[in-house]
């Protein structure tokens, strides 16, 4: 057990030199955002005296280096500036934001694990078969799928055509209140305040924007699952447990999807990447309040601050994620840290 | 009881449908042990895997009947036959560590067999599967139980596979080729370990093997395949006394054992005069004070542990160990593939040790030094013909022009006996031994003085093997070449060495000439080796 | 079984391709799929029946019909001739940005997966961190601090795609780093950047032409989208994504010919990348070939 806690140290230490590299390249990256911020800020009606006036003040004339070690420090303090569009903290902006990112990508993901999974499996037990090339089509077609295409096509047929869809505007129809305020993820918060037409209308709102995400991720769970599950089941140990007259099932769920899990796991880190980016278009298709759709509205007025906390804060998520995916799998696999 | 009669299994592939067994009969005998005897392509794991039922996907068995017991396997229901396998007949494989399931503790691996053939309930699964392995001697059961197949050796994975297969005391024992890859005392113990188990319970068993020796030490009867078929079967004193087909009598002669000689693994109509090759005093290498320590993850791996040895000019010199002893990190230090921690190599008399391996393609002593890999597969370049591998050192190191060097393959060709219409296909096109000619003909290319031969024969079956080594043979006679020849299997280095050296944890512990080594070994290790080699009856006079 | 026959490599090499083909008509299909697209990016242009700039108020919104076949847009331009042009700009774009970071993930992959040691860990963190970005979000991010032109889409997609081709190609390399083939390799007279170049890189090829096909249909998804979110190409240019972006207002509406047949071509371009990958990934499976 001290060898696998000691691997666990080692990856969460493997963590910190990324981490670092994160904050050079988001620093690096918004600096050089097109547009003067100072300009923007100081409205358009600015002579270039209170320009260099709002450019000291928000230390702008400083040597880039040592703007990024202001930048370091005010990271370390929580203070990722302010944003220009809103006003308001970008930390503050983000923390409000956030929920409704998570919430929307963890359903989106969950329908997706729930659909594809056994999908891959189902395939890779019937390989060659009719069930095995109509798997492979549609999780083709899915991950072909441009998500914010697959969002208004979406909402043109449920909305637009059928008339059962909630208009597409942000997580609750104006005739809700949102539920108090406790984990920011609507479904909980409502369940939790025992405000059950409100959670439906949440859901409501959710379903369309979450199927969209999953239809993406849909293939690249589903291959994996399959390919995993096809290895695995060639392998010798298989033709042990079934010459040791193990049942199907034992064989096919205890032995092999067990080991077929591991790379599925590994998997997830990487669709998880593709679900976070996605999430900036879908946002915007259903004008879902998250950060995605911040990202966008801060890309389009130069908002470095806004930008810079975005990029900042969903690869430092990425990276917690992944650090949480590696450490699982060291838990399950016991081959972990000790070969 | 168990009767097999005129069963066919054809396997579905792409050209069409394929007989891998064709009618073969055969009986097992309660407590008898059967060996199953045949060279790679003979149907002999097909028909176990058939009687078993688990038959991979594409396989269909096409007629026969398997009685078991008075049961017909082939009708009974696949519900009937899960209780069969594991409970009546069991399997253990090659490659064990594969055979384990690698997340799953090997106690658990034992209990899941217990309790689904009703031997044991959740309670009393676990004191179950310890006496399971403490029947098959694994010390420590207990502490065992709780392994993962990845922090076992090879030899106690296979002990694992075995306990598994006993845990339920079958009737019948089906080992397929149980012991390919293990080393030899390892396998010997394993087989020992089996053969003493099944004894004991009165088990029948039947023993696949592609080692006509293995089998005569273990077997009662031996049934002999080839091509789906069954050519002989009989005894094994009287199989190895008077072969009466001639491919058991081509099997038999191939399989190398204490008394036979090189050209007397060949056919007799194959066997010529044997050829002579001359042995200088002047050493053509000499190895100093050879140390090579790798840094592994848990503190320093001393692979070679200070050797010294010469190779006379004209020599063959066989260097044997079993994995782990160093001796592929030796041969590749000499033929300047890795770097010594220190030590010398001096080639004729010049150290060119003092060249780091990744300087040495452009050495002059290059093309005096080459080598034939071990897996004749994995040495030839996918993308590459035939003719273009052998040519690569011509144009290379000797500079030949393409016109040149395509005579020269020819030429080289005809000596390894390669046919010329091969020469234009890719490695994926050419049978194992046409691989090694390959190999071989372009280790030789340069007219190298030292070839260094890894287990040149380790992958391939004993008739090729008898082929190739004789191939070798008559290449240092003609050549005048020296050959460094590592492998793990003493019957084969004596063959063809004059002198061996024996490797055991990066030290050499035993040194002489092959013919005494072998007749009275004096350091207890080589003792032990020389005895786990299995020791198939004497053949009738000649 | 060998000496059955004595065809050539070629031979069997297409045989092998043939046999795949029929075990496989989804193939087929994508290759034809493949054939048609880059007809439209060469000869698009040519051949349109309007021009895809010229607009035309009073034909506004025309839902789809002979004249115009997927129906005009919000500026009377036409839908068809705009979707077919833009094929040549979404094609470019993903050609260029996957041939980039192949050649650039090629080197580093190489160099890591061969020599090992401080060099590969260097690579390794390097390519964590930019994995350690969401790709699209990094992309977003490029494009918006490189400015908005279509170089900087590609240089934005080619650096996301950097750490796919470098990893396969390091793991590739790494496994035959010490195959028996290479080292006889260097027995024949190779120096070390000759065996990797020449005996142990090309046998990474087969896999990377899968990862190639797959990621040519993910970088058009990804230009599309960064296009999509006001990144990239400007309008009136025809671009997939911008069409698709621009017919969304109308959608809820009810005019769906604006967003719909730009996101139907988009996807299918992307979705015939996809199938050739699956396919050339059955082509390269040796557990596919006998």
């Amino acid at each position: 057990m001290t060898t696998r806690t000691k691997m666990i140290l080692g990856r969460m230490a493997q963590a910190l030199p990324v981490v670092a590299g994160v904050i050079v390249i988001s620093f690096v990256l918004t600096r050089a955002l097109p547009g003067d911020p100072a300009a923007y800020f100081a409205g358009p009606a600015a002579d270039e005296a209170s320009i260099a006036e709002i450019r000291e003040a928000l230390g702008l004339d400083k040597p880039l280096i040592q703007q990024f070690f202001f930048y370091v420090g005010d990271l370390l303090r929580g203070d990722l500036g302010t944003a220009l569009s809103t006003g308001q903290p970008v930390m503050a902006d983000l923390a409000a934001r956030l929920p409704a990112s998570l919430e929307l990508t963890l359903v989106a993901l969950l329908l997706s694990c729930a659909v594809a999974i056994p999908l891959g499996v189902l395939a890779a037990t019937r390989p060659g078969t009719w069930v095995d090339h109509l798997c492979r089509v549609l999780v083709t077609a899915g991950v072909s799928m441009p998500t914010f295409f697959t969002g208004i096509v979406l909402i043109y047929i449920f909305y637009y055509l059928a008339g059962i869809a909630p208009s597409p505007l942000g997580r609750l129809d104006f005739i809700y209140l949102p539920p108090p305020h406790v984990t920011g993820f609507y479904l909980i918060d409502a369940a939790l305040a025992g405000d059950w037409s409100t959670w439906v209308g949440a859901l409501k709102q959710l379903i369309l924007p979450a199927c969209t995400l999953a239809l993406f991720t849909l293939a690249p769970i589903a291959r994996m699952t399959r390919a995993a599950m096809l290895s695995a089941l060639s392998s010798d140990f298989i033709r042990t447990a079934r010459a040791a007259g193990l049942g199907q099932r034992k064989v096919l769920y205890g032995y092999a999807f067990r080991n077929a899990l591991l790379p599925v796991i590994t998997t997830l880190g990487m669709v998880f990447s593709f679900t976070l980016g996605a999430n900036v278009l879908v946002e915007k298709v259903f004008a879902w309040p998250g950060i995605g759709s911040y990202a966008v509205e801060a890309l389009v007025v130069s908002d470095y601050a806004a930008m810079q906390g975005f990029v900042f804060a969903m690869a430092l998520l990425f990276v917690c994620l992944n650090l949480i995916i590696d450490i699982a799998y060291a838990l399950i696999d016991p081959r972990i840290g000790l070969s | 009881m168990l009767t097999i009669s005129d069963l066919s299994v054809a396997f579905q592939t792409r050209k069409g449908e394929v007989n891998a067994v064709r009618g073969i009969s055969f009986e097992v005998g309660s407590g008898e042990t059967l060996g199953i005897v045949g060279e790679s392509g003979s149907g002999k794991s097909v028909t176990s895997y058939a009687l078993m039922r688990i038959l991979d996907a594409g396989g269909k068995i096409r007629t026969g009947d398997v009685i078991y017991g008075g049961m017909d396997l082939r009708k009974a229901s696949e519900r009937d036959m899960r209780d069969i396998r594991g409970r009546e007949i069991s399997m253990i494989f090659q490659n064990p560590r594969a055979a384990l399931n690698p997340i799953r503790k090997v106690g658990h691996q034992i209990e899941d067999v217990l309790i689904r053939h009703a031997q044991a309930s959740r309670q009393t699964a676990k004191a179950r599967a310890i006496a399971a392995l403490a029947a098959v001697k694994i010390n420590d059961a207990e502490a065992r139980y709780q392994a993962y197949p990845f922090e076992l050796s090879g030899g106690m994975c296979q002990r694992i596979v075995i306990a598994i297969a006993l845990a339920c005391d079958p009737k019948l024992l089906i080992a397929d080729e149980p012991t390919t890859g293990l080393d030899i005392t390892t396998q010997k113990a394993v087989m020992d370990l089996v053969g003493d188990l099944t004894k004991a319970r009165g088990m029948s068993m039947i023993l696949i093997t592609h080692d006509l020796g293995l089998a005569a030490q273990y077997c009662d009867r031996i049934v002999v395949m080839k091509d789906g078929q069954i050519v002989e079967q009989g005894d094994p004193q009287d199989l190895f006394a008077r072969p009466q087909h001639p491919y058991t009598r081509k099997l038999v002669d191939a399989t190398p054992r204490i008394g036979a000689t090189i050209r007397g693994l060949l056919p007799a109509e194959a066997r010529t005069s044997d050829p002579k090759h001359t042995v200088h005093e002047r050493p053509i290498l000499e190895v100093r004070d050879l140390v090579k320590t790798f840094q592994g993850k848990s503190g320093p791996v001393h692979a070679v542990k200070n050797i010294s040895f010469k190779i006379k000019s004209g020599q063959s010199l066989g260097l044997v160990g079993e994995s782990g002893s160093g001796k592929s990190t030796t041969s590749e230090m000499i033929v300047r593939l890795q770097d010594p921690t220190s030590g010398n190599i001096l080639f004729d008399g010049q150290d060119i040790a003092a060249t780091p391996a990744a300087r040495f393609a452009t050495h002059p002593t290059r093309k005096d030094i080459q080598m034939v890999f071990q897996d004749a597969t994995d040495s030839l370049n996918p993308r590459d013909t035939a003719a273009s591998a052998i040519a690569e050192p011509l144009r290379r190191i000797a500079g030949l022009t393409r016109a040149d060097a395509k005579a020269r393959v020819a030429e080289l060709a005809d000596l390894v006996g390669l046919p010329a219409p091969l020469l234009t296909r890719f490695p994926h096109q050419l049978s194992g031994g046409q691989k090694a000619r390959v190999g071989i003909a372009r280790a030789i290319a340069l007219g190298p003085k030292l070839l260094i031969l890894d287990e040149p024969t380790a992958a391939l079956d004993v008739s090729i093997q008898a082929i190739v080594l004789n191939l070798l043979v008559d290449l240092r006679a003609k050549l005048g070449v020296s050959y460094l020849f590592v492998s793990h299997d003493l019957n084969v280095v004596r063959l063809l060495c004059d002198d061996v050296i024996v490797m055991k944890s990066g030290e050499i512990i035993d040194h002489g000439p092959a013919a005494e080594i072998m007749a009275r070994p004096v350091h207890a290790y080589t003792k032990a080796l020389v005895m786990a080699a299995p020791q198939p009856p004497a053949m009738a006079a000649e | 079984m060998a000496d059955a026959s004595l065809q050539t490599g070629k031979n069997t090499t297409l045989a092998h391709i043939a046999y795949v083909l029929k075990d496989n008509p989804v193939t087929l299909v994508a290759f034809a799929m493949l054939a048609f697209f880059l007809g439209c990016a060469f000869f698009g242009p040519a051949l349109v029946p309007y021009d895809p700039l010229a607009t035309n108020a009073e034909n506004a919104l025309q839902p789809p019909s002979w004249a115009h076949w997927f129906g005009t847009d919000n500026l009377g331009r036409d839908v068809f001739s705009r979707v077919i042009v833009a094929t040549r700009l979404d094609l470019t774009i993903s050609v260029a940005a996957v041939a980039l970071s192949f050649v650039i993930g090629s080197i580093l992959g190489s160099i890591a997966g061969y020599w090992g040691g401080w060099l590969d860990a260097v690579l390794n963190r390097f390519l964590d961190t930019i994995m350690a970005f969401p790709l699209f979000v990094l992309a977003m991010g490029v494009v918006a601090a490189l400015g908005n032109t279509v170089e900087n889409i590609i240089y934005a997609t080619a650096i996301i795609n950097i750490p796919f081709y470098a990893r396969l190609v390091r793991a590739e390399v790494n496994i035959r780093r010490n195959a028996g083939f290479a080292q006889a390799a260097k027995l024949a007279g190779n120096s070390d950047l000759r065996v990797l170049a020449v005996h142990i890189f090309p046998n990474a090829l087969p896999p990377m032409m899968v990862q190639v096909s797959l990621n040519l249909g993910w970088a058009i998804l990804n230009a599309a989208g960064l296009s999509f979110i006001g990144l990239g190409v400007r309008p009136p240019t025809p671009e997939w994504g911008i069409m698709v972006a621009e017919g969304a207002n109308f959608i809820v509406s009810g005019e769906w010919w604006l967003a719909v047949f730009p996101g139907l071509w988009l996807m299918l371009a992307v979705f015939t990348f996809n199938l050739l990958g699956d396919g050339l990934r059955d082509m390269v499976d040796p557990r596919k070939r006998t």
